[in-house]
């Protein structure tokens, strides 16, 4: 990992402090509801992100204004890298272990398959997780967030799916952390996700939520996904067969990547045999 | 059937602890005889620096080989993976040490790159070709017409820079893979 102390200082925030959230939630709700119109219209519904979304400030000068040109994938896009248990630590999945002491928080498990557009498993790939703290402080020099640190609590952990696309963590639960989007900027509580697929084309990088967060209407980056239904697909599910007595609470969340273009065959990411060999 | 996919969201500004890793970006040592440098830089729509991105690096070994081989993470200093990380510093400035991908079932050579940053809600995907006269047959370039410079990486005394515009008159162009 990288020395953290090395970062540079954080840079003065812009001008952004002086809109209210009720600038921003207005720039919202008229997206929202061009959108809604869109649907009326018979338009399809978006399904991916947007890229060009005003009321996360940050986005408006690094947003593409070009449409994507399409491309027949070819080559290495067709592929994805591999990753092995020479990549990974087991003890990578649990994020609660790795310094003396326990750290505080709600406990949790998190777990979900990662599957293809057309459900198939992604087998033997790369899950890595970061996140704030308990208290919304993140390990990272430029948070000033006068939160605590933990010194039990880095937040950043790694796994490989198993033979059924399952991914697992054992982590504690991320509080919500002001930002400088606009005054009283709230983040809702997350956590980052970084997930291959079996080709180029799948990779994804996203941010899991948390059911019933107060701070999703009030927050641009969640918005960003006008879709309702696509949003949805961004938060976890709470499942008490997972949660476990007396230890910890647990969710459950899966990730859906594009359709793959090129056919799967038997062994495409299958590190482990060429691990082991 | 297709399942919807799960949106992307931003990398945010904090990955710095977590993505990043020691010989991320040096899919080869430094040094190596035959290893060249892939660097650039990353720019916004004021063509200011962005030094809050990472780039990942996915590429065909020099024989045209796509590699299926684990140890990106933790590099043997031998094993060619053909995968690599690596984060912009303060003005902007990405470095990949690696090898000269080969041509891909008699394609074009490139390196593909996917751009994640701060203020970027989801991952770009480009191709940094290699340059020369080969790539007035690649039917990517042609059809992308008057843009193309912005897909060809140029050649230096260590290898290849290749700037990514993630905004601008030079705004990098970038792809999406549709299925047929």
């Amino acid at each position: 990992m990288t020395d953290i102390l090395h970062e540079p200082a954080p840079s003065a925030s812009s001008d952004a402090a002086a809109t209210t959230q009720a600038e921003v939630s207005a720039e919202i709700q008229q997206l929202s509801d061009d959108y809604a119109r869109t649907l009326r219209e018979g338009g399809e519904p978006e399904t991916r992100t947007r890229l060009d979304y005003a009321p996360y400030r940050s986005s408006v000068l690094r947003h593409p204004t070009h449409a994507f040109a399409p491309a027949d994938p070819e080559g290495v896009e067709l592929w994805a890298p591999v990753f092995g248990h020479r990549d990974v630590d087991p003890f990578e999945a649990d994020l609660t272990i790795q310094h003396r002491g326990e750290p505080l928080g709600e406990r949790m498990v998190v777990t979900g398959r990662v599957v293809d557009g057309e459900g198939r498993p992604v087998r033997h790939q790369l899950v890595e997780i970061w996140q704030a703290n308990a208290g919304g402080r993140y390990v990272h020099v430029r948070d000033q967030h006068p939160a605590p640190l933990d010194p039990n609590f880095t937040g950043t952990g790694r796994c490989l799916t198993d033979g059924e696309g399952r991914y697992r963590f054992t982590t504690v639960k991320p509080g919500p952390y002001p930002w400088k989007n606009h005054r009283n900027a709230w983040r809702p509580a997350h956590v980052h996700f970084s997930v291959f697929g079996t080709e180029f084309t799948q990779r994804v990088v996203t941010q899991m939520y948390f059911p019933g967060d107060p701070l999703f209407a009030l927050d641009p980056i969640y918005q960003s996904v006008v879709d309702p239904d696509a949003r949805a697909r961004l938060v976890a599910t709470y499942d008490h067969e997972l949660t476990q007595p007396e230890w910890c609470t647990g969710y459950r969340w899966d990730i859906v990547l594009t359709g793959s273009h090129r056919t799967p065959r038997h062994g495409d990411v299958e590190p482990d045999a060429e691990d082991r060999s | 059937m297709t399942l919807p996919p799960t949106p992307a969201q931003t990398v945010g500004p904090f990955f710095g602890f977590s993505l990043p890793y020691d010989g991320g970006p040096h899919l080869v040592p430094p040094g190596r005889a035959d290893a060249v440098r892939l660097h650039g830089r990353v720019l916004d729509g004021a063509g200011d620096p962005v030094p809050d991105a990472i780039l990942e690096l996915w590429q065909a070994g020099p024989d045209g080989q796509v590699v299926q081989q684990a140890g990106s993470l933790h590099r043997d200093g031998w094993t060619f993976t053909g995968w690599g990380r690596a984060a912009t510093d303060n003005e902007g400035r990405y470095s990949f040490t690696t090898l000269r991908p080969g041509s891909v079932d008699g394609g074009a050579p490139f390196f593909a790159v996917v751009v994640l940053a701060r203020g970027l809600l989801d991952r770009l995907l480009t191709r940094a070709y290699l340059p020369g006269d080969h790539l007035a047959q690649d039917p990517l370039l042609a059809a992308v017409g008057d843009r193309r410079d912005t897909l060809v990486a140029v050649e230096d005394e260590t290898g290849f820079v290749f700037d990514v515009h993630l905004q601008g008159d030079r705004e990098t162009v970038f792809l999406t893979h549709p299925r047929d």
